[in-house]
């Protein structure tokens, strides 16, 4: 290629045309030309010449040439000086009122790339760029500018003296104030917008003495949104500042920040303002003292001070609360305003809390000690440094300790928690406060009967356990032992309640759970032999529900996994087996959550059933060989079969089960034969727990041919005595295998379908959709290990929805209900855009006179009104009469509250499709005004007040 | 009824009262088991009225119960006789909002109770400097329709009555 040839020859061809687009044309294609060879260019200097002459042609020809020169710019090395030259050119001759896309994309193009060269110009760029920007109003340009800006400021160009131009120039955006139109093609959003200008105004202190007092200006805004954005721009730009960046506006800052927080009236304002308050403050903190500056945090915080400490002694007055975050956003900043601040109110707020008498001043002062605490918490960074409040620990100390000795619940519930917040202050307590600290802790779970109390002291106990365990271990627990274990007379079922949850919660390190498990083992054992007077069922679950707790929170390590393993899991299967011998129930639910935590027992467990292995249980008493899977005698033995659900299902899928065919054999013929329900249903969750996980192949697909022809074969004989078991094993198989997609499933979920006309079983059938849709708490989840494919709900409704509506049409009309339930069971459970696919046949269940269906339609048509589909506004006469209908003519109260909040949400439609039922709705909705139930009540007031709000001044 | 002119609430606007006393909420009313059962009638009673009554202050982002302008001890009702009866009580005795907040309450009120209630809202006896003047507009029917004609009037109470957000 011969570049130079080729373009004279070029130049000869067209750029000399009288007309502009030929002109235009031959520049295009000496551009691509150059984009193509501008690495072995020898003409540099003529081709930019030309170009910077081209500029200042018609603009129809500026487009191509912006091309060209982007192509001359990649080139390894320019001629010196000509990038300056070119860039003259350009802010010079280019005039963005040409306002091709192209051309102004190129144009800020150019300039991001060539920054290498760019320096030199210094000043004449920012200028050059200033100019160029001025005025500017499409969003797209307006983004790649501030883009550039930042850029500017970033890779410090020297801004010079156009440093204010700059600021004026892009400040004059600020608060952005946009809304994309409609259907807009570039997507460019007001928090795009909003961010990259944030970006430019915060990117250089050379710009505080310009934006502050903007920022002040625009605080004063009645615009929530500009209020925001310019807290938020505020807390950006300060982390970049130095103290005497902002020293001369602390006085203005201040006055707006307080004026914001004492009568904000939202939350998001607020915190933007606390949140500013805050970087201020450690953007003052940084600031490095000098012998003859004054300081300037010390003298800020004066301030903050002079207008909130007061404030402080008034509890029950408004401005207390912000007065309190104030002050505690300013105190969290640093640890040098910490110690100020401190040390300012700490003394006055003790002082108040001891000299006040009423107890809900009491309880605000010391909820606003707890915040300061906690706002100390998160600033202290250096663990060995004393804590703030090392000086005031002893009153603190007295006052907590005062306020829990109190009667008052709300005071003692604020004194835990501060109890914690003290405890979490590193090295702030003693061991003697601890201890004082655990006697009051336990004093309070014996004696407190109000549940708000106990449950906070336990709370704090779990925590503070945590941190100091000798102390519960040497007081606590065994004062709790004694409680629980010894007492007969005077502890009764609540305190005991309580005892037990305190030793789960305790229980967060290996060396309070060696001591906390023993006492729910003898619990539970006791129980049993009937030791403990009063012993009811709920107090053994929950010892078991305790130790499944346990298991969870602890810190896993290799003693208490063994602690679990050895001692704690054989036990609770021989205190089980026992409970099943004597024929005594109630027991078995608590220990199932806790056995399912035992991986490695599992085997154990399988030879307790199949063989009737005793061996490993203690205190072994049993008679040997007994048969647990048999048909027994008795069904406090057969149910047993759910621990062993517990034990194997909750396998991962690697882990083998040892013998699992004779296993599976016998669970299919006790689900298929045994009477009592709870063990025919464990059987069949059991078998289906292991069916999910076995592997893919032939034996697998025999075993579920087998059965399903079993269960078919009952199923179809209406006279069977067992057609309710053969059910639920066909429920838990098709669940099993539907989570995993075995093609297999389609036999049982059709079977499944055809019994929605079964005479008998067509309701349960319909049911069962929603045990095939949903997650199931004990077996087959993900918890479990369970197999379970992503989307399968999804997959099982496209591939049988048709067959759903088929039959619903096709169903005489006393069995449509069951139809429609089904529907309503598997719509329930996906996400509302496969609803939408069904909203005319949810519609027509709205007409369904059977309540189970009405409740389950609307609670799917709830969510879908949130966020309402194109297809639901059309339709939205039949929704709106329907809905009416049912407010006043349904029987039942919860179909009314249903209906009323589906009316409510309808309120937040577009106006323009609900406007015209305002009316309408009005005169229905007075009815439920006076509803015989008040939860009826209640919500006809909410939905009502709603929509006399819609089209009406102020309202929405 | 009352001037739209002096309304205007925005955050450069002086507070009548910048710092009030606040007061305690009362917590959820708790469900009982008879409210959940179908058979039986709940008759609506004192606690129903004043839980409707959570209207916002046009001052504050406080709600009248929290400043102890509606407190339960002076909301009456009578579901047999059907006539509910509420006293409300100024933040200060020469609040200029004492009328605003008497409109919106009544104004609440009539959106949330069945026709049949007869509705009197008046301001607690001696907490206020123009009670009388006041509990009169208030108790005129026809003044009351007439004030929510008024637009700008309406849309303050609206603003009043509005669930809290932002």
């Amino acid at each position: 290629m011969f570049p130079s040839a080729f373009f004279f020859l070029d130049r000869r061809l067209s750029l000399t045309s009288s007309q502009p687009h030929t002109r235009a044309r031959g520049v295009q294609l000496l551009s691509e030309v150059l984009h193509e060879c501008y690495g072995n260019l020898t003409e540099r200097e003529v081709l930019i010449a030309f170009y910077e002459n081209r500029l200042k042609d018609h603009y129809i020809i500026t487009p191509p040439v912006l091309q060209g020169l982007r192509a001359l710019t990649k080139c390894t090395v320019l001629p010196p000086g000509s990038a300056v030259s070119m860039l003259r050119s350009l802010f010079q001759d280019v005039h963005v009122q040409v306002r091709l896309d192209s051309v102004a994309a190129s144009r800020f193009y150019l300039k991001i790339y060539p920054k290498k060269f760019l320096k030199g110009l210094g000043a004449d760029f920012v200028f050059g760029f200033v100019q160029s920007m001025d005025g500017e109003r499409d969003p797209r340009n307006l983004l790649l500018a501030f883009q550039i800006a930042k850029n500017i400021i970033h890779r410090g160009y020297d801004l010079g003296k156009f440093t204010e131009e700059l600021f004026e120039v892009t400040s004059c955006y600020f608060p952005i104030d946009f809304t994309p139109p409609a259907n807009d093609p570039h997507g460019i959003t007001k928090e795009e917008l909003i961010e990259a200008l944030r970006a430019v105004l915060s990117g250089t202190p050379k710009f505080a003495e310009f934006l502050l007092p903007l920022i002040i200006e625009k605080l004063d805004s009645d615009v929530q949104s500009a209020k925001l954005d310019s807290l938020q721009t505020l807390t950006a730009c300060l982390s970049q500042y130095e103290h005497k960046d902002v020293a001369e506006f602390l006085e203005g800052l201040w006055t707006s920040l307080r004026r914001e927080v004492f009568q904000t009236s939202s939350e998001r304002i607020e915190s933007a303002g606390l949140a500013a308050l805050t970087t201020l403050t450690s953007c003052l903190s940084r600031s490095v003292l000098n012998s003859d500056s004054e300081d300037s945090l010390s003298t800020f915080l004066d301030l903050v001070l002079k207008d909130c400490k007061h404030h402080l002694c008034e509890p029950d007055l408004k401005l207390v609360w912000p007065s309190a975050k104030l002050l505690q956003a300013a105190c969290s900043a640093s640890n040098r305003a910490s110690h100020i601040i401190t040390a300012a109110v700490m003394p006055s707020l003790i002082d108040q809390y001891s000299s006040r008498t009423q107890c809900s001043h009491r309880r605000t002062l010391l909820e606003v000690v707890v915040r300061f605490i906690q706002s100390v918490k998160t600033s202290q960074s250096s663990e060995n440094e004393e804590s703030v409040f090392s000086a005031f620990r002893e009153s603190l100390c007295s006052m907590v300790f005062s306020a829990l000795s109190e009667t008052n619940s709300s005071l003692q519930i604020t004194a835990t928690s501060m109890l914690t917040s003290l405890a979490q202050q590193t090295g702030l307590l003693l061991d003697s406060d601890i201890e004082l600290a655990v006697d009051h802790l336990t004093r309070l779970l014996l004696t407190e009967e109000d549940d708000r109390v106990s449950l906070a002291v336990v709370e704090c106990a779990g925590a503070l356990a945590a941190l100091h365990p000798a102390a519960f271990i040497t007081k606590l627990i065994p004062r709790l032992k004694t409680e629980i274990v010894a007492s007969e007379q005077y502890s009764h079922h609540a305190v005991r309640q309580r005892c037990l949850s305190a030793l789960a919660a305790v229980s967060t390190q290996p060396s309070i759970v060696r001591e906390s498990t023993p006492v729910l083992l003898e619990v539970l054992s006791s129980a049993h032999t009937g030791n403990l007077v009063g012993f009811s069922v709920e107090e053994v679950v929950l010892a078991c529900r305790s130790l499944q707790r346990i298991a969870e929170q602890v810190q896993d390590t290799e003693e208490t996994g063994q602690c679990f393993h050895e001692v704690i899991i054989p036990r609770l299967l021989s205190l089980a087996l026992q409970a099943a011998l004597q024929g005594l129930s109630g027991f078995l639910s608590g220990c199932f959550h806790v056995v399912r935590l035992a991986g490695q027992t599992a085997s154990r467990a399988v030879s307790l059933f199949l063989d009737g292995d005793v061996s490993f249980l203690p205190d072994n008493s049993f008679p040997s060989h007994i048969q647990l899977l048999k048909q027994g005698d008795s069904w406090s033995q057969s149910q047993m079969v759910c621990l062993l659900m517990g034990c194997v299902c909750s396998l991962p899928r690697s882990v083998e089960v040892p013998q699992i065919d004779q296993l599976l054999s016998q669970l299919e013929e006790m689900s298929c034969t045994c009477s009592h329900p709870l063990s025919y249903t464990s059987a069949a969750k059991c078998f289906a727990g292991l069916v999910n996980k076995r592997s893919q192949g032939d034996s697998l697909d025999s075993l579920i041919q087998r059965t399903t022809k079993r269960v078919c074969s009952e199923l179809d004989s209406t006279s069977s005595p067992v057609r309710t078991q053969a059910f639920t094993l066909m429920i838990w198989v098709a669940k099993a295998l539907l989570l995993r997609y075995h093609p297999l499933s389609t036999a049982l979920t059709d079977k499944l379908f055809s019994l929605l006309g079964d005479a008998d079983l067509g309701a349960m059938a319909a049911d069962g959709f929603s045990l095939l849709m949903s997650d199931s708490a004990d077996v087959l989840n993900r918890g479990c290990h369970a197999d379970v494919r992503i989307m399968y709900r999804q997959r099982f409704f496209s591939e049988n929805s048709a067959k759903l509506v088929q039959g619903f049409n096709a169903a005489p009309q006393e069995k449509k209900p069951n139809y429609l339930k089904a529907l309503s069971n598997i719509v329930n459970k996906l996400p509302k855009q496969e609803t939408v696919l069904l909203l005319s046949l949810l519609l027509e269940a709205l007409l369904c006179p059977d309540q189970g269906v009405q409740l389950s339609t609307l609670s799917c048509l709830e969510p879908v009104l949130i966020n309402p589909p194109p297809a639901l506004i059309q339709q939205l006469e039949a929704l709106v009469s329907r809905l009416l209908a049912l407010i006043c003519s349904a029987s039942h109260g919860y179909v009314r509250i249903a209906s009323l909040r589906c009316i409510h949400a309808l309120s937040r439609f577009p106006e323009h499709e609900i406007l015209p039922f305002r009316a309408r709705v009005l005169r229905a909705l007075a009815r439920p005004l006076d509803d015989k139930k008040r939860l009826v009540r209640s919500e006809a007031v909410q939905a009502r007040g709603e929509w006399f709000l819609l089209g009406s001044p102020g309202g929405r | 009824l009352v001037s739209s002119g002096g309304l205007k609430m925005s955050g450069g606007t002086r507070l009548e009262n910048a710092n009030p006393v606040i007061f305690q909420r009362s917590g959820e009313r708790l469900l009982t088991a008879s409210e959940e059962d179908e058979d039986v009638h709940d008759p609506i009673d004192d606690r129903e009225i004043f839980d409707i009554l959570s209207i916002n202050d046009p001052e504050h982002p406080l709600s009248l119960e929290e400043l102890n302008v509606v407190e339960q001890v002076r909301v009456k009702v009578n579901d047999a006789e059907s006539t509910v009866g509420v006293e409300f009580t100024p933040t200060i005795p020469h609040c200029s909002m004492a009328t605003l907040i008497g409109l919106s309450i009544k104004v609440k009120l009539l959106r949330s109770l069945p026709d049949r209630f007869k509705i009197d809202v008046h301001i607690t006896p001696g907490t206020h400097a123009s009670e009388e003047a006041v509990n009169k507009q208030l108790a005129d029917k026809e003044r009351v329709a007439a004030a929510l004609e008024n637009s700008s009037l309406l849309e303050v109470v609206n603003q009043c009555l509005s669930t809290r957000n932002i």
